[in-house]
């Protein structure tokens, strides 16, 4: 049977590894490259690797150092961050990206999820889906955040499944950062609605947490960054951890 | 040791010649049937959907090419079912060196699909898989699979048995990615170049 991914994901900015508190106040966790490098070792199941700035700033995704992590990586590789083209995305899988991830330009032309799944295949289209919980009501974040979009999360990851997205990265941003557990209800809903795999991201803080998210939330693959780049929970101690707990991951 | 990796403009090979080259291989990127032809071993990366892939073979003139080959040649993902008759992705005819026909998944409550993560191989077979135990994982992406048959030589279920590799005289297919499945994938890859 095909087993629950760890993912850890490489937010990046000028090159180096930060981590934010719900999207602010930036901390530095280290080069990229050597970070891939060691997560790959440890048993990471897949990296996704995030240029956090891309939107915002209007650069460019960092293609060299996608090319960099690539050639050391035997695992595979997802790059978003500012990604609003075709173009884009060749660029990025000439470089050795594996799968793409987009999110504003995907809430701005719903039809680039379909151009993309019909030129490079919906494996490697990855939709990342920002939620923030207003109200009771999960509503879609564009713009790294910033922008609310006036979408409910659920109405807008069954959407994007049917275009051809291949995977969701549903992410609660009430959640991330705050290490207090995912957002289980939010990935419930969205894993029950789509058929495609979902990767849970926001709020990872123990081990248990990723057990709820598995058993509970209903998610194929379980999203963080603090807690592996500092070190506070190792990967191959948390994958044990959930063998013993009963959920199928690769040891 | 001359590697050919097949440049047909339809799949990521960037990740491939990257995993050859961890391996001390100089592998070149080509649609040049001479070359293809002089080359020791032969590795064909397919991604994406199947009747663009059939067409920019038939572009290149690749779709009568492939089938001459007589050195050991892997395709992989995409690559290995377009070994096959046919695929139900979009009604294709393929290029017919296996007896398959590629079928779709269908998704259930616990199945996703496409069949996205690591999953374990079983029922090992042949030297491909030298080395390997129905405990190693492998890294999968895909909608579409080959059933089981008399060409399978490792199997995988999602829910039921696939064929996660086939074989066909020196025509070897792996439905998984090789250069993504970390020491597991790495060693097929090592033994396939010792074939």
């Amino acid at each position: 049977m095909v087993k629950k991914r760890l993912i850890p994901c490489l937010d990046v900015r000028d090159g180096r590894t930060v981590k934010g508190i719900q999207f602010e106040g930036l901390r530095d966790a280290g080069d990229p490259v050597a970070l891939a490098a060691r997560y790959a070792r440890e048993g990471a199941d897949e990296l996704v690797f995030l240029d956090i700035t891309a939107t915002n700033q209007r650069r460019k995704p960092l293609t060299e150092l996608v090319r960099d992590v690539a050639r050391v990586l035997d695992i595979p590789f997802t790059v978003g961050g500012g990604i609003g083209s075709v173009g884009d995305v060749e660029a990025l899988l000439l470089s050795g990206a594996d799968k793409v991830s987009i999110n504003s330009a995907a809430l701005a032309r719903p039809e680039f999820i379909a151009d993309l799944a019909r030129r490079f295949g919906s494996q490697c289209v990855v939709v990342a889906v920002d939620a923030r919980l207003v109200n009771g009501e999960w509503q879609v974040m564009t713009r790294a955040g910033t922008v609310a979009t006036g979408r409910e999360a659920v109405a807008w990851c069954r959407e994007a499944a049917d275009l051809g997205a291949g995977e969701l990265l549903l992410t609660s941003m009430s959640h991330d950062g705050t290490k207090s557990g995912f957002a289980l209800d939010l990935t419930r809903a969205v894993s029950d609605a789509v058929p495609v795999p979902v990767i849970a991201s926001g709020g990872a803080g123990q081990p248990s947490d990723f057990t709820d998210v598995f058993n509970a939330g209903g998610a194929d693959a379980a999203l963080a960054a603090s807690i592996f780049h500092f070190n506070e929970t190792a990967l191959p101690a948390l994958k044990h951890y959930l063998h013993n707990a009963g959920i199928p991951v690769r040891l | 040791m001359e590697i050919a990796v097949v440049d047909y403009k339809g799949g990521n090979v960037q990740s491939v010649l990257f995993a050859l080259e961890r391996l001390g291989a100089q592998p070149t990127l080509t649609s040049d049937p001479e070359v293809l032809r002089k080359a020791d071993k032969v590795l064909f990366p397919g991604e994406g959907e199947a009747s663009s892939a059939m067409e920019a073979l038939r572009a290149a003139g690749l779709d009568k090419v492939l089938p001459t080959l007589t050195q050991p040649f892997l395709g992989i993902c995409l690559g290995m079912q377009l070994l096959g008759q046919h695929s139900e992705e979009n009604d294709t005819p393929m290029l017919g060196l296996l007896p398959f026909t590629v079928q779709r998944f269908v998704s259930d409550a616990t199945h996703k699909v496409p069949h996205m993560g690591w999953n374990n191989l079983q029922a090992l077979q042949g030297p491909l898989f030298a080395g390997l135990t129905d405990a190693d994982h492998v890294y999968f992406v895909h909608s579409y699979y080959a059933p089981v048959g008399v060409y399978t030589t490792a199997q995988s279920t999602h829910p039921a048995p696939f064929s996660a590799a086939v074989q066909h005289g020196n025509f070897h297919g792996v439905q998984f990615h090789t250069e993504k499945s970390g020491a597991v994938g790495t060693r097929i890859l090592a033994n396939f170049l010792d074939l």
